[in-house]
């Protein structure tokens, strides 16, 4: 499989998600934000983490418009596969690939920890290998990851099954760490072609690291 | 012309900020505040026509990058 991660001014992510697909034996490329294209046999893009543009104005508003965004659109309006990642995840919220928008963390605070998630669906591609009430260990490090949505568009989206990975405790119990509706911590698109979470499933790659929850997730993609 | 705009986040959306200020500010004694909302404002020098124009090319602006209308409404006023 060929996947194709982004790199923006400020992201920090792009060489752990390509050790993270490496170590699963992917090729891996590694994208500027000012390529018009995504390369042809590319499988999976993925939007890593980081702080692309700094966060300035709002996190992702600006990388939102980055040339290979462009590129991205067409690529997961014709079906392809998209993953984003944290400041990922931000970037496909605003440019409306994903629903919803990001506000600051409830209690203000940049949080930065392993965190329990609950496997909400896996009737899609990213979260196929792993069963539907798993909790996977997996580290979170944002400030702005309190995920909103209005209650008309959060009913669809848990009616379409759009809600993949929601916040809970090591019991399974419903645990917050940012404020985010719900306690979600992942979807998807309609589609389900595009997936967006803020938990780093790179950074949970190796049990000596503290955990390799993240293997299953990302292992969803291959083909 | 100048452009000022101030983004706030809509009337229902939980503000962090504004919650954490309001807490605060009952802390010092400040005992007879109803809400607090914290926005950002952004100064916009630009050339056009008229306030009209101005104010037309502005609102563009804010609905494509100033504000995420999802979350934030803003307001726009054009000084001289």
């Amino acid at each position: 499989m060929n996947v194709t991660v982004l790199q923006f001014p400020g992201t920090n992510c792009e060489y752990d998600t390509r050790y993270a697909f490496e170590r699963l034996a992917q090729k891996v490329t590694i994208v500027w934000h000012e390529e018009t294209v995504i390369p042809a046999n590319t499988d999976l893009v993925v939007v890593p983490g980081g702080f692309s543009y700094g966060d300035y104005l709002r996190s992702g508003a600006i990388a939102r418009f980055s040339p290979v965004m462009q590129a991205v659109r067409s690529y997961a309006d014709n079906g392809g596969y998209v993953l984003g990642i944290c400041n990922g995840f931000q970037i496909l919220l605003e440019s409306h690939l994903l629903p919803g928008a990001m506000k600051r963390n409830e209690n203000l605070h940049f949080v930065s920890k392993h965190h329990w998630l609950k496997v909400e669906n896996n009737d899609n591609r990213f979260l196929r290998r792993c069963e539907v009430g798993e909790k996977l260990h997996i580290p979170i490090a944002h400030a702005e990851g309190n995920y909103f949505i209005e209650k008309e568009v959060l009913k669809e989206l848990w009616d379409n099954g759009q809600v993949l990975l929601t916040y809970c405790d090591e019991a399974g119990n419903p645990a917050n760490p940012n404020g985010s509706v719900d306690a979600i911590a992942g979807i998807c698109n309609k589609q389900k072609n595009v997936f967006g979470l803020m938990p780093h499933p790179e950074r949970a790659m190796e049990t000596i690291l503290g955990s390799e929850d993240g293997v299953k997730m990302l292992e969803g993609f291959l083909i | 012309m100048k452009a000022i705009v101030n983004v706030y986040l809509k009337e229902g959306v939980l503000d962090p900020q504004g919650k954490a200020v309001h807490h605060a500010l009952g802390s010092l004694g400040f005992n007879g505040v109803n809400d607090v909302r914290i926005g950002k404002q952004i100064v916009v020098d630009l050339d056009a026509e008229d306030v009209a124009a101005a104010e037309e090319e502005v609102k563009k602006m804010c609905e494509t990058l100033l504000a995420n209308t999802v979350i934030e409404d803003y307001n726009i006023e054009i000084v001289q």
